[in-house]
């Protein structure tokens, strides 16, 4: 599946990127529309408060205004876009240190490696189907799942699986190894696996369209 | 789990991978025999699958009521503000009044030296300038204030008219930094202030230039 909005062409958007470039101004929202959603989504990953989030997506899109005569054609907009927007949130964390202490776990940032992760143990894995994304509380409570995650897990999952940037573009955003960026999102996608398990014994799903009395396992 | 010759600890740590094409065909050829006979590991990997295709939905980006509304009132905020500095600074000038005025700031920028405010008017009479300040620090102004902050600083004036820029260009329309949270690039506030806060302002002026570095590298 691809995020970008299917109605706005390559083409499009590289003559859109022209034009702002040459000073048609007002021609700096069609361009950024298709990815506002992207942009909130990275700086919540980062920072986990909604209005900081919005501050940043709309600072993050001045930025990139002020600096498109800088931007390259061989790069992609969006990810170029992204990058910008987890710097100013980077930024903003370091600065306000608005975002409250997580865990433990999470300060101690020393080796992805040093503990393997056993994933929960089950029978078997029925596919939960991407139609239950209609339903809003589904959608809440798979954030939410995301939320409890470690903020080093939590990023990286969001900026590769959400924003679909490649494992280099991750790497170079937040500024960490390639081999960082694959230990950790291994860790998220798993540890996400066995939140979305434990989801369905409490009732997240009940109303998907399973066989009465089925769980997805 | 299945006696197999790869063991299942060695799956679970490839199993991202994967799903992502990032093992070679040999390793692929042994995992995908792994996961015909290893039920445990075979439901890891469509766990981990069905993970990756839920979030990876568009659905899944959602952004609070009225997000576009805001971000497009924002964008056309920061045009009008732009258009009006551009059309102020050309319409009443004939072209060749152009390198009349660029000497002048030539002869001027040497009595100016290193003081980047003196040459602005400023909204309010009473207050400091600026000392030594980043020039392309990101900060915050409304419309009939007289000071600029740094974003999120609780003693914004009329939110509604927020408008985003760089310290350089909040001076040139004549606003001064606020004395709480600029307090740093105030002389006052340079003399009253412990050594550390001083170190964070120039922490603050080290990531800005971090991040313009890394902006003008794409």
């Amino acid at each position: 599946m691809t995020l970008t909005n299917p109605t706005h062409d390559a083409a499009r958007e590289q003559d859109l990127i022209l034009q702002v470039q040459r000073g048609q101004s007002e021609l700096f929202y069609e361009l950024v529309r298709p990815y506002e959603r992207r942009v909130y989504a990275a700086a919540l990953a980062i920072l986990r408060n909604e209005q900081d989030a919005e501050d940043t997506a709309q600072e993050a899109m001045l930025k990139a205004f002020a600096n498109i005569r800088q931007f390259r054609a061989e790069a992609r907009f969006s990810t170029w876009l992204i990058q910008i927007t987890v710097n100013q949130a980077l930024m903003r964390r370091r600065r306000e240190r608005t975002v409250p202490m997580e865990g433990l776990d999470n300060r101690r940032d020393v080796s992805d490696n040093e503990n393997e992760y056993a994933p929960r143990d089950f029978a078997d894995w029925r596919e939960i189907p991407s139609e239950a994304l209609e339903r809003k509380e589904v959608r809440q409570r798979l954030a939410e799942a995301l939320a409890t995650l470690d903020r080093k897990y939590r990023e990286v999952f969001v900026l590769r699986d959400m924003e679909h940037l490649n494992i280099q573009e991750t790497a170079e955003a937040l500024g960490i190894t390639v081999a960082s960026v694959k230990t950790r999102l291994l860790r998220a996608r798993l540890m996400l696996r066995d939140l979305l398990a434990a989801g369905w014994e409490q009732g997240w799903f009940s109303r998907l369209p399973f066989e009465k009395g089925n769980k997805p396992w | 789990m299945v006696e197999n010759t790869f063991r299942c600890e060695q799956v679970w740590r490839e199993v991202s991978n994967y799903i992502d094409g990032e093992v070679d065909a040999a390793l692929r050829s042994s995992m995908d025999e792994h996961f015909r006979t290893c039920k445990r590991c075979a439901s890891v990997l469509a766990g981990t699958r069905n993970v990756v295709q839920l979030y990876g939905d568009e659905r899944m980006l959602d952004v609070p009521a009225g997000f576009s509304r805001r971000l497009e009132k924002r964008l056309e905020n920061r045009l009008t503000h732009d258009s009006a500095v551009k059309g102020s600074r050309w319409s009443s000038w004939s072209a060749w009044l152009v390198p009349v005025a660029a000497m002048a700031l030539i002869a001027g920028g040497l009595l100016l030296t290193n003081n980047l405010t003196h040459w602005h008017f400023v909204r309010s009479q009473h207050a400091e300038p600026a000392y030594k300040i980043p020039p392309d620090l990101v900060v915050v102004v409304s419309d009939g204030a007289k000071l600029f902050h740094v974003p999120g600083c609780p003693f914004i004036h009329d939110k509604a008219s927020e408008r985003t820029m760089t310290a350089k260009e909040a001076m040139q329309e004549g606003y001064v930094p606020c004395t709480r949270c600029l307090r740093q690039y105030l002389k006052t506030g340079m003399s009253g202030h412990s050594a550390t806060e001083v170190a964070e302002g120039g922490r603050v002026e080290e990531e800005e230039r971090e991040e313009t570095l890394s902006v003008a590298g794409h």
